[in-house]
């Protein structure tokens, strides 16, 4: 009796998965054409390529199988197609930058003519030995996938694909345990929340599942408020089931009921996506009540959240749930004794939670075999800015940030000198080169002095201004403080204050000073993370940017010329073409006029430093120049009379 | 400015009065019914907080204060063409503040505004996703990526051409009539 009770769930789910092979077999035979079509392939125009696709198939009359999937984390390279065409001989191939165009030529002469067009392949997805295969590029062979495994590879809004590609196994192997086993094997394994701060997820599990209570919560924070990563928004459009699996497996093993998961109303696809994907779990026994036929009872709701960052902290997105303001509370009691309603409640990040399945498949030793000692497993980054292959990034980690930046993500563009990495997003810091082989964990990069934080990695070459990023984070922290606590609300305002002077060139010798013991004060004084991690912006690029900060107070000049107040724009007049007038039509002030000798000028007083006559300025006359301090810009003064004078 | 309802507005608001009473009197519920009221009516004008404070038996100033302290709320009517620039982390160190300022000139406005005609409204906006794509600029649904200063006079003018053939399409369909 017992056994048959034990064995349930795992027959259940292979009826199920029984009607998985039999639904994607019916497509099986035709050519495929994979779209990645998540916020990202959205934006590059996935959508319009799918339709010219579509329009392409019918006009040439071919059969193919479009399979919308999610972000494979090349966005760079958007819209990615990747094409299988088994009768034409080759294998799988990928291309980038799918415009329609491209789509319909895809059509007629590959899976019309068998020509896979050599010169717009990206690479092959196989080795094989026609094409070279991406797995040669560092950016495919570097990566070690984890959490993202099938982001990118399955359409997220098929819960058949999910279970074809092996998922909810782990949830049954989680099922066919006693919850203590689940929570010791999370424990072995060493997985560390990844929402910021790194806290044992197994000992999250076990006080909740050790508190006195009943009707116990589980929250999948998709809150995500850095404001440059979008990981986890991705995790949810391209995978949602493998989060939800997590949450199920969390519930099993704390013995919760109900869960939640937060995420902005502002993310709609990634809203639509889960919702949905709830939906199909329940329908097919996977959430709900007597899951796959056991006595596990567990049902999920979206929460949407309202876009605050500091609704992220565990309290204040508790609060917002509530119907208050976001507003983060003392803890004790930490929500595994008193959380959502009172209840003990655990709250995970969406890739500790996605962690959890493919841990309980595969076991704890083998998530131990990757990664470090100290933080097992793997490490998901948004690599954005002055950087060749943007993107996400899962890595394993403790490898270094030079080796992500330069290897894997191909440095920086337009052969320009890195200055700095941003680590952490508006809590991280501010890393120089010489810390480029500090290698990639938790405890590390809190020594460098930046964090894990968020995930986000802003990589930033030689024209980037290191007090102008200071000024952006401490902007946002301040306008993002909940309020609560003085030294965070007034301090925050004060520091921008500061910041702002410098980058105008109004700092004074003692601001540097101010901003130091503020930044330490401000840390000191506040409750919740936001407020303590709010000037490690600052005081990471004081301490290893200072120079930055005294050429724009010293000497009213900046490094990166950047800052609009120190800088000017002039047109060498040696350089400039006569007859050329595109830096005129494209100045949106007017700022540009033509001398009498029928050269151009910029008049200063008009000039709003966009850089668009830069930008214009033929490259064979690059005669557009930026100076700083402003005042080394020639004179040209504007002839009377000429358009645009006033 | 003070924008008051339109006809069509005291339409949407009579239909979140419908939808109001699907949802129990719970404070828990408070967030969930002003999204619904902004996804109604485009904004939350006083009279649909008033109506949320009514439903859920509190002081409207403490709807007030939840609703003020969201991003995700705005209290004036967006624009025809809502403009929507990111200043995220990824398109800051592109120059988004430069495309954001072409905006508020060519519109005579500043981001969190409405054009007095309401057909346009600018507002800022974190990290829209695709940082590979930045500078970001969004009109309505549709996105605009690698922006530039000059890309923004391109924008008014697909506006503008898309108007006139509507019209136009509009003029010849009553015409044949
Ligand atoms: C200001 C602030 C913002 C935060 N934002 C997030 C967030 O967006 N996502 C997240 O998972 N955790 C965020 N956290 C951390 C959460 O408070 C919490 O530690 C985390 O969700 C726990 O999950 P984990 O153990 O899986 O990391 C934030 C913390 C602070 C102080
Ligand atoms: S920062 Fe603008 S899209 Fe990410």
């Amino acid at each position: 009796m017992n056994r048959i009770s034990e064995a349930a769930p795992a027959v259940r789910l292979a009826a199920v998965q029984e009607k998985a092979r039999e639904a994607i077999s019916q497509h099986a035979t035709l050519p495929k054409i994979e779209i990645g079509i998540a916020t990202c392939g959205i934006a590059a125009g996935a959508l319009e390529t799918r339709s010219a696709f579509e329009q392409a198939l019918s006009e040439f009359n071919i059969k193919a199988y479009i399979h919308p999937v999610g972000c494979i984390g090349h966005c760079y390279a958007e819209p990615l197609v990747k094409i299988h065409h088994p009768d034409s001989g080759f294998p799988p191939i990928f291309y980038h930058e799918v415009h329609p165009g491209k789509a319909r030529m895809l059509v007629k002469q590959f899976l019309g003519g068998g020509d896979p067009c050599f010169e717009h392949i990206y690479g092959a997805a196989q080795t094989n030995d026609l094409i070279p295969s991406v797995s040669e590029f560092a950016r495919f062979n570097r990566e070690v996938r984890v959490v993202m495994e099938n982001c990118g590879r399955i359409n997220p809004e098929d819960l058949f694909e999910y279970i074809a590609a092996g998922g909810y196994k782990g949830l049954v192997s989680a099922m066919e345990m006693p919850p203590e086993e689940v929570i010791r094997k999370i424990n072995e394994s060493g997985l560390r929340g990844r929402g910021g701060a790194g806290f044992p997820a197994g000992i999250k599990w076990r006080m909740a599942r050790d508190a006195p209570g009943t009707g116990k919560i589980v929250i999948c924070n998709a809150d995500e408020g850095d404001p440059g990563a979008y990981m986890d928004r991705t995790i949810l459009e391209s995978n949602p089931h493998q989060v939800l699996e997590g949450m199920a497996i969390c519930a099993h093993a704390i013995g919760a009921q109900k869960g939640y998961i937060y995420v902005r109303a502002e993310y709609p696809l990634a809203v639509r996506i889960i919702t949905r994907a709830i939906s199909q779990a329940k329908e097919s026994g996977l959430l709900g009540n007597t899951i796959l036929g056991s006595a596990l009872t567990f049902d999920i709701e979206v929460f949407q959240g309202s876009g605050a960052f500091v609704c992220g902290e565990e309290t204040a997105l508790i609060q917002s749930m509530e119907g208050y303001r976001g507003m983060p509370r003392c803890r004790p009691p930490y929500p595994v004794e008193k959380g959502f309603d009172d209840r003990p409640t655990v709250i995970n990040n969406v890739k500790t939670l996605a962690s959890a399945p493919a841990i309980l498949m595969k076991g704890p030793e083998w998530y131990r075999s990757v990664g470090t000692e100290g933080s097992p497993g793997t490490a998901i980054f948004s690599v954005v800015g002055d950087v060749v292959h943007s993107g996400l990034v899962e890595i394993p980690m403790g490898i270094t940030l030079r080796e992500l930046i330069f290897d894997i993500c191909g440095g920086i563009p337009k052969k320009k000198k890195f200055k700095a990495v941003q680590i952490g997003g508006p809590s991280g810091g501010c890393l120089p080169e010489r810390f480029l082989d500090t290698p990639i964990d938790f405890d590390s990069l809190k020594q460098a002095g930046a964090m894990m934080g968020s995930g986000g990695m802003v990589v930033m070459d030689e024209d980037a201004c290191i007090v102008d990023v200071a000024r952006f984070f401490i902007d946002f922290t301040q306008n993002e403080s909940c309020g609560k606590c003085t030294f965070c609300r007034i301090g925050t305002r004060h520091m921008l204050d500061i910041l702002k002077r410098i980058t105008e060139g109004k700092g004074k010798e003692e601001d540097l000073m101010l901003l130091q013991r503020l930044g330490e004060d401000i840390r000191d004084g506040s409750l919740c993370g936001l407020g303590k991690t709010a000037p490690n912006p600052v005081l990471t690029s004081l301490r290893y940017f200072k120079e930055e900060y005294d050429a724009h107070i010293l000497e009213g000049r900046c490094p990166g010329l950047w800052c609009r107040h120190l800088i000017a724009y002039y047109i060498d007049l040696d350089k400039c073409a006569r007859g050329c007038d595109v830096c005129v039509g494209c100045c949106p002030t007017d700022a540009v006029f033509t001398t009498s000798t029928r050269k151009k000028g910029i008049d200063q007083e008009r000039c709003v430093k966009c850089g668009e006559c830069m930008t214009a300025c033929p490259p064979d006359y690059n005669a557009v120049k930026k100076v700083s301090p402003a005042h080394l810009a020639p004179v040209i003064p504007r002839p009377a009379g000429s358009p645009g004078e006033h | 400015m003070v924008y008051g309802l339109t006809p069509e507005e005291k339409e949407k608001l009579e239909r979140f009065k419908t939808k109001l009473s699907t949802f129990e009197k719970n404070r828990k519920n408070l967030i969930p019914i002003l999204q619904s009221a902004q996804q109604e009516i485009a904004y939350l004008p006083g009279q649909a907080l008033e109506l949320a404070a009514g439903h859920l038996d509190i002081p409207i100033s403490e709807v007030y204060g939840v609703a003020t302290f969201y991003n995700q709320f705005r209290f004036i009517p967006p624009g025809k063409y809502p403009i929507k620039i990111c200043l995220g982390t990824a398109c800051h160190i592109k120059s988004s503040d430069i495309i954001l300022e072409n905006f508020e000139r060519k519109l005579g406005i500043k981001e969190g505004q409405t054009t007095e005609d309401r057909q346009f409204s600018v507002e800022r906006v974190a990290c829209v996703g695709c940082c590979a794509l930045a500078p970001v600029a969004l009109v309505g649904d549709a996105l605009y990526g690698k922006m530039s200063p000059s890309k923004v006079e391109g924008i008014f003018t697909r506006i503008q051409v898309e108007k006139e053939m509507s019209l136009r399409v509009h003029s010849e369909n009553e015409s044949n009539q």
